[in-house]
């Protein structure tokens, strides 16, 4: 996407001065340096704006505040974002966590209290949403029930002014490239749910946004479907290579698509970083238990390496310390013996609650037997959640069985 | 037959046989099909009888017991001198009413239309208020609606336009307004707006642009029910242009009553007739619109 953007970029600002030259040639009553200083002057306004046009992918959002009329609730606090062109970000977190919100600001739906938002270099904070270039698909279905699909296409490019042939024909290429041109004549209420939020996708894209804006457009969608248009949105975009910015409430979704994933807590983003990044080494416990499952286990750490049932085991960045700290284990970094078998003396006595078959893995829900924890749990039992490929699982493992549970030696976040 | 017989009486059948229960049902069915028969007769009876003896009344000279067509004649030929009657004053009125209607549903549809979007979108405390504003005039009688307008029609008509009947407008204006807005609001609430402007705005259009080519479109049936049953109010508006002295239909076809009745017994039942016609006209476009969307 870099190069494509630089040779663009070259390629403009080697073409302006040649056409002007045999402008100039043509004009027999033109002195040499009257046109090359207005050539200049208009050879860089022509740079600046094609700049402007082409490195639209990049996006910066430093310390956006938003507060809703009538609340005292910052939706967003301090919120910093920062965005590569042609880059897939999700905002990934829980219902009112403000990743909406952050959306919306950045479409310029919403008025901001404070902060800048910037847009391929330009400050955009105080131009209209009409004026931002941006395409958004909705959660709802927003196709205008008035209008065929391809109307709904050719909408924006009619709003600026592209003649009526041409807007027909780029509408059409860009619901070939959602896999509806089949569908071109049909009106809204005649398309399924998944076909609209095709429709509306192609009717964002036909306008060559600079960024593209998309609020949980699958969540209204069956499984299916959501399955199938999330892995086609994901094409797309590579195809185009459209900055995106995707919100969802959905981890897998969110696992699944994006280049980056920010999780947002209460109007923040608490960790930004690649999925498998976030998924392996998570900033914080909300970041830890908001992806996927995990496990918290008591334990001692001092910085650099913990202890927790006997064995040691790396910390990552950021953890805490102290003799009694909480180390959050993913499912998968645990193993599970039969007492008999188990020679070390790491690991923890349980035994089994719940086995979930889940075909070439299983998941073992085990309780830890000794009592020890229980204060530390606030009175609880310490349940522990083992995670191993079926052909580990020991033969004859049932129900109530006794096992020893450890740790295995791998970074965990202690806090 | 009450309910505990039939179900008996039902369980007695499946184990005898399989064609009594049916039967059982399509006499319930039978009997219901006529007390519905009877409502509807009954109904209908109500509603055109009057109509009926408007008619008659029409056709038959009250005093003679003579049948003839001359009322009718005399209104579609324009000539009631054969029956005493000065026809002018008719279609004064007639005139006047007709222009009101295209003056009062102009300004209503400008006055409302933007006003109901714009607070729809941006306020639901506001559009609550507007709600409650507008409904007012219905449960305001019209001869007190009246007593406030006097001084204010004086004061219009002295200093500021004057005693023309078109004036009444602003008043038809503040008494179609329930209807508009009802009218309106179904409109505005069966489609999601928010969603549909924000979508437009984020694709480049203007306030302008979004206005016109999407909210008006998908407003258009609104708009044209809004329209018609203004019409419809406005034609059968007699109470505010009385007693502000003002010369609209209805007011010509009472004081033509008190010279020639039949005539505007007659002329009464064809602006009953031009009012249903104008509401079947408006069933008939909307429903024709929405099917060939969905064809």
């Amino acid at each position: 996407m870099t190069v494509e953007f630089n040779t663009a970029q070259g390629a403009a600002s080697t073409t302006a001065p040649v056409q002007t030259e045999a402008e100039f040639k043509n004009d027999p009553t033109a002195t040499l340096e009257g046109v090359r200083g207005k050539d200049v002057t208009k050879a860089a306004k022509r740079l600046l704006k094609e700049s402007a046009e082409r490195g639209g992918g990049s996006i910066q959002m430093q310390d956006v505040v938003k507060i809703y009329p009538g609340s005292t609730k910052r939706a967003l606090d301090d919120f910093n974002l920062d965005i590569k062109p042609g880059e897939m970000v999700v905002l990934l977190g829980g219902s009112g966590c403000g990743k909406s919100t952050a959306l919306r600001s950045l479409a310029g739906l919403e008025d901001i209290q404070g902060g800048r938002i910037m847009v391929g270099g330009q400050d955009v904070t105080g131009v209209p949403v009409n004026k931002r270039e941006m395409a958004m698909v909705f959660q709802a279905y927003s196709l205008f029930p008035h209008m065929t699909a391809l109307e709904n296409v050719a909408f924006g490019l009619e709003v600026r002014g592209m003649g009526r042939e041409e807007r027909r024909k780029v509408a059409m290429e860009q619901l070939e490239l959602v896999g509806l041109a089949d569908q071109a004549k049909k009106y809204t209420q005649q398309m399924s749910g998944g076909q609209q939020q095709r429709v509306a996708l192609a009717r964002a894209l036909a306008i060559k946004p600079r960024v593209l804006l998309l609020d949980e457009p699958l969540s209204a969608l069956d499984a299916k479907v959501r399955v199938q248009l999330r892995d086609e949105i994901r094409r797309i975009q590579l195809n185009t290579g459209t900055t995106t910015v995707f919100v969802t409430h959905d981890q897998e979704e969110a696992l699944a698509v994006a280049d980056r994933i920010g999780v947002m807590n209460k109007g923040k983003i608490e960790q930004i970083a690649a999925p498998q990044d976030l998924y392996q080494r998570p900033a914080t416990e909300y970041v830890a238990t908001f992806i996927g499952l995990t496990n918290r286990l008591p334990g001692a750490s001092n910085g650099d390496e913990a202890v927790v049932f006997g064995q040691r085991l790396p910390v990552l960045p950021g953890s805490a310390k102290g003799d009694a700290v909480t180390v959050l284990v993913r499912p998968e970094n645990l193993t599970l013996s039969l007492p008999s078998r188990n020679d070390s003396n790491v690991g923890e006595r349980a035994h089994v609650e719940v086995i979930h078959f889940l075909g070439s893995l299983v998941r073992v829900d085990t309780v830890v037997t000794s009592g020890e924890y229980m204060r530390w749990n606030k009175g609880n039992q310490l349940k522990v959640t083992v995670q191993l490929p079926a052909s580990e699982l020991p033969a004859g493992l049932a129900i109530g069985d006794n096992v020893v549970v450890a740790p295995r030696p791998v970074a965990a976040l202690a806090c | 037959m009450t309910e505990t017989s039939t179900t008996a009486a039902t369980g007695a059948a499946t184990e005898a046989s399989a064609t009594k229960p049916p039967q059982l049902r399509a006499a319930r069915v039978r009997k219901q099909s006529i007390i519905k028969f009877v409502i509807l007769l009954v109904t209908l009876g109500f509603l055109f009888i009057p109509l009926f003896s408007m008619l008659i009344f029409t056709l038959r000279h009250p005093l003679s017991g003579r049948w003839s067509l001359a009322p009718w004649v005399a209104i579609f030929t324009g000539n009631g001198e054969s029956l005493g009657a000065d026809l002018t004053v008719l279609w004064q009125g007639l005139g006047t009413s007709l222009a009101l209607c295209v003056v009062t549903v102009v300004i209503m549809l400008l006055l409302m239309v933007p006003t109901m979007v714009i607070v729809h979108i941006r306020s639901k405390a506001l559009e609550r208020a507007i709600e409650w504003v507008a409904t007012l005039p219905l449960t305001i009688p019209a001869i007190v609606l009246v007593v406030g307008l006097g001084p204010i029609y004086r004061w219009l008509s002295a200093d500021v336009l004057s005693t023309n009947p078109i004036w009444l407008c602003f008043a038809y204006v503040v008494l179609v307004m329930p209807f508009a807005f009802r009218a309106i609001a179904v409109g505005l609430n069966s489609i999601d707006v928010k969603t549909l402007v924000e979508a437009s705005r984020s694709l480049g259009a203007s306030w302008v642009k979004v206005f016109f080519r999407v909210i008006i479109p998908n407003l258009w049936q609104s708009i044209l029910s809004a329209s018609f049953i203004s019409i419809a109010v406005v034609l059968g508006e007699y109470t505010v242009a009385s007693l502000l002295g003002r010369m609209n239909l209805q007011v010509a076809l009472y004081q033509l009553g008190q010279s020639n009745s039949q005539i505007s017994t007659a002329m009464s039942l064809l602006a009953l007739l031009f009012g249903v016609v104008l509401l079947v006209a408006l069933d008939l476009i909307s429903d024709a619109m929405r099917k060939s969307k969905e064809n």
